[in-house]
C-alpha cells in the first residue's frame, strides 16, 4: 500500500490537479479489488483453512461439538477407509470424461472449420442442456433409462432385450449422466481450441503434400493439446466430485465419494470426517491443476472458459 | 493487398493457386454433418422427453409422474402452482438469483476493472488475486459447499437465506470478473482521458464514459451469475438450512416422487432461457 506514487504519462495531468487525486489513484486498483478480494478470502479462502483444521478435530455425532486432535493421519485414514468410494469417483469420472472428449472432438472440430454463419446457432445447440435445471436434466435421464421406461421398455416389449435387464442402478447408468451433464464442459473448450487454429497452417500442410490424415496427426492435433487439456479438466474435476448423477440413477454399490461427503455432512453431522474426505478431494484436484498451471500457465485456462 | 503486390510482384501470383487439398471423399463429405446433428439430437433428446411428459396425464391417484404415456392433458399447466412447497421454493430460488446476480455483478465487475487496467508495479498481489479466481472456478463444487458449511458451523451462523446469498456471490464473483475482463480487452483509455479532460470528475467519467462502454460485458456477466446461482444444487445442498431453493427442493422430491409440475417449471425455465439467449444472438447480428 505505501508504493510511491509515480506520475505515470496517462494520468499524469489530472493526478497533478490534487494531491488527494494522487492517493486515490495510486489506491485505486487496491479499493477496486478489495470487495471481491474480501468476499473471496472470507467466504473461499477461509472456509479451506477451517476445513483443513475440521480435518483434524474428532467430532461429537450427536451433538456436531468438535475437539482439535491435530491427528495427521486422519487424512490417509480416511483414504484407506473409502478408498473404494474413491476408486469408483476416478472410474466413473475418467470414463465419462473419455466418453465426452471422443463424442465431442468431431462436433467441435465440425463447427469450428465447417460452422459457417452458424457457428453461434450450433454453440448454442451444444449449451441447450444448460437451459434445464441440473438436477431435473438427470432425473429425466433416470426417467428415460428406467426398466420399464420409453428406452428400455419398448426394446423389451420387442424382445430385443431380456425382461430381466436394466441399466438404472448400475455404474453405466452414472457414467451415462456424467457424461451427458459434463459434454458442454468438454465440447466448448475444444471449439474454443480448434477454431484458434489459423486455416493458413491446413493449407500449407497439404501443399508440403500432407495426407488428410498426416494433416490432422501433425497439425490439428498438436495445436488442440491445450484445449484438451483444458477441456479435460473442466470436465473431469466437477465429475470427480459429483454425487447427483450417483444418488438419481446409479445404487448402493457405487456410491462416489462425493456421496460420502454429503453424507458425513448432512446426515451423520461428523464435519471432521466429512472435511478430511474434501481435503483429500481438494488435493487431487489441485495436482491437476497445478500440473495444467505449470504445462500451460493459469491464465490460459480462463480463455476456454 | 495491392502495396503488397506492388513491392512482392513475383510471389504474388502464387498465392492465387488455391492450396493443393486432396479431394473430398464422396460418402465421408456426409459423416461428419451427419454424425454432429446426431450429437445435438442426443443433447436436445431429454429436454424433449421432459416437454412431453409435462403433458401427460397421470392414471392412478397419486399426483406423480409415471413412465407410461396415459393420454395428452394441460391439467400440470393450470394447476402449475398446486404444489405449495415447491412454488415457494421456485420463488425463493428467483429472489436468491437476483440478489446474488446483483452483488456478483457488481463486486466482479469491479475486480475485472482492476484487473484490466493495472499491473505489479501499481497493483500488488494481482497475480494472487487471479490464481485465487483461477482455484475458485477449478475447485471441486462440492468441496466449496463442504468448506462453507464448515465455516458456518464453525462461527455458528445459521443456515438460511443470509448463507444461501454469501456461498452463490462467492462462486459467482471469478465467473463475472473473467467474463468482464474478456469484454474489456479492446477498452479504449483514451475516450475516458478525454473526459477527464474535459473536466468530468470521476463519478461523471464512470458514469458516462465507461459505463455505457463496458455494459454488453458486464450484462454477460450478471447472466453467467443468474444462471449459475438459479441452477446450483451442490453449494446450496450444503449451506440451506430449511431454506429450500427450487433444485434443492426437486433433489429432495426424488426420493417421494415427482410432482408433474415440477416439469412445468423445468420446460418455462427452459423457454424463457433459450428465448433470451436466441434474442442475445439476433441483436449482437444486427449490430455487427
Amino acid at each position: 500500500m505505501e508504493q510511491p506514487v509515480r506520475a505515470d504519462h496517462a494520468g499524469g495531468l489530472a493526478a497533478q490537479r490534487h494531491p488527494r487525486a494522487r492517493l486515490s489513484k495510486a489506491l485505486a486498483p487496491y479499493l477496486l479489488s478489495l470487495p471481491g478480494g474480501f468476499w473471496l478470502l472470507v467466504l473461499f479462502l477461509i472456509p479451506l483453512v477451517v476445513m483443513l483444521s475440521l480435518s483434524l478435530q474428532r467430532c461429537n455425532p450427536g451433538t456436531g461439538a468438535c475437539v482439535m486432535t491435530w491427528h495427521w493421519s486422519e487424512f490417509g485414514q480416511q483414504l484407506s477407509l473409502y478408498h473404494a468410494q474413491f476408486l469408483n469417483s476416478f472410474y466413473y469420472a475418467g470414463a465419462a470424461t473419455l466418453i465426452d472428449l471422443l463424442v465431442s472432438f468431431p462436433i467441435a472440430y465440425w463447427i469450428a472449420f465447417h460452422g459457417g454463419n452458424k457457428k453461434n446457432f450450433f454453440l448454442l445447440m451444444l449449451l441447450v442442456p444448460f437451459f434445464v435445471s441440473f438436477v431435473i436434466r438427470t432425473i429425466v435421464w433416470e426417467f428415460i433409462l428406467s426398466d420399464h421406461g420409453v428406452f428400455l421398455g419398448s426394446l423389451k416389449n420387442a424382445h430385443l432385450l431380456p425382461q430381466n435387464f436394466h441399466v438404472l442402478a448400475t455404474g453405466y447408468a452414472v457414467i451415462a449422466g456424467l457424461a451427458y451433464n459434463y459434454l458442454p464442459f468438454t465440447a466448448l473448450p475444444l471449439y474454443v481450441a480448434i477454431e484458434r487454429i489459423d486455416k493458413r497452417v491446413l493449407d500449407a500442410a497439404y501443399d508440403l503434400y500432407a495426407s488428410r490424415r498426416d494433416a490432422f496427426t501433425k497439425v490439428i492435433l498438436p495445436l488442440t493439446v491445450p484445449g484438451l487439456f483444458a477441456a479435460f479438466l473442466l470436465t473431469f474435476i466437477p465429475a470427480l466430485g459429483d454425487y447427483v448423477n450417483q444418488q438419481i440413477l446409479g445404487g448402493t454399490n457405487n456410491t462416489m465419494i462425493g456421496t460420502v461427503i454429503q453424507n458425513q455432512f448432512l446426515t451423520y453431522l461428523d464435519y471432521a470426517s466429512g472435511s478430511a474426505l474434501s481435503a483429500v478431494l481438494l488435493a487431487i484436484a489441485l495436482i491437476g491443476i497445478f500440473a495444467y498451471a505449470r504445462l500451460l500457465g493459469s491464465r490460459t485456462i480462463e480463455e476456454y472458459l | 493487398m495491392n502495396a503488397a503486390v506492388g513491392t512482392v510482384g513475383e510471389r504474388a501470383p502464387s498465392r492465387e493457386v488455391a492450396p493443393r487439398r486432396p479431394p473430398s471423399r464422396r460418402w465421408t463429405r456426409f459423416l461428419l454433418p451427419t454424425y454432429s446433428w446426431l450429437v445435438i439430437a442426443y443433447l436436445v433428446f431429454p429436454i424433449a422427453v421432459m416437454m412431453l411428459y409435462s403433458f401427460n396425464k397421470v392414471a392412478s391417484g397419486l399426483q406423480q409422474v409415471s413412465f407410461a404415456w396415459t393420454g395428452f392433458t394441460t391439467q400440470w399447466y393450470q394447476q402449475w402452482s398446486n404444489v405449495p412447497g415447491l412454488t415457494s421454493a421456485f420463488w425463493l430460488s428467483i429472489r436468491l438469483a437476483v440478489a446474488s446476480t446483483l452483488l456478483a455483478t457488481i463486486i466482479g465487475t469491479l475486480l475485472a476493472l482492476a484487473l484490466v487496467r493495472y499491473r505489479p508495479p501499481r497493483f500488488r498481489g494481482k497475480t494472487f488475486v487471479e490464481q485465487v479466481m483461477f482455484l475458485n472456478i477449478a475447485a471441486p463444487e462440492i468441496v466449496l459447499g463442504a468448506s462453507l458449511l464448515g465455516l458456518f458451523v464453525t462461527i455458528n451462523l445459521a443456515r438460511g437465506f443470509l448463507t444461501l446469498l454469501l456461498a452463490h456471490v462467492a462462486f459467482s464473483i471469478a465467473y463475472v470478473a473473467i467474463t468482464v475482463r474478456a469484454r474489456l480487452a479492446g477498452f479504449d483509455r483514451s475516450l475516458e482521458e478525454a473526459a477527464h479532460d474535459l473536466y468530468a470528475n470521476a463519478w461523471t467519467t464512470f458514469r458516462k464514459i465507461t459505463l455505457p462502454l463496458i455494459m454488453p460485458g458486464v450484462l454477460a456477466g450478471a447472466l453467467m451469475a443468474f444462471a449459475l446461482s438459479i441452477d446450483d444444487f451442490v453449494t446450496s445442498n450444503f449451506v440451506n438450512g430449511n431454506t429450500t431453493p427450487f433444485p434443492v427442493w426437486v433433489y429432495g422430491a426424488t426420493r417421494i416422487g415427482i410432482p408433474p409440475q415440477v416439469f412445468v417449471f423445468g420446460s418455462a425455465i427452459f423457454s424463457v432461457g433459450i428465448l433470451c439467449a436466441i434474442a442475445s444472438i439476433v441483436i449482437s447480428r444486427r449490430q455487427a
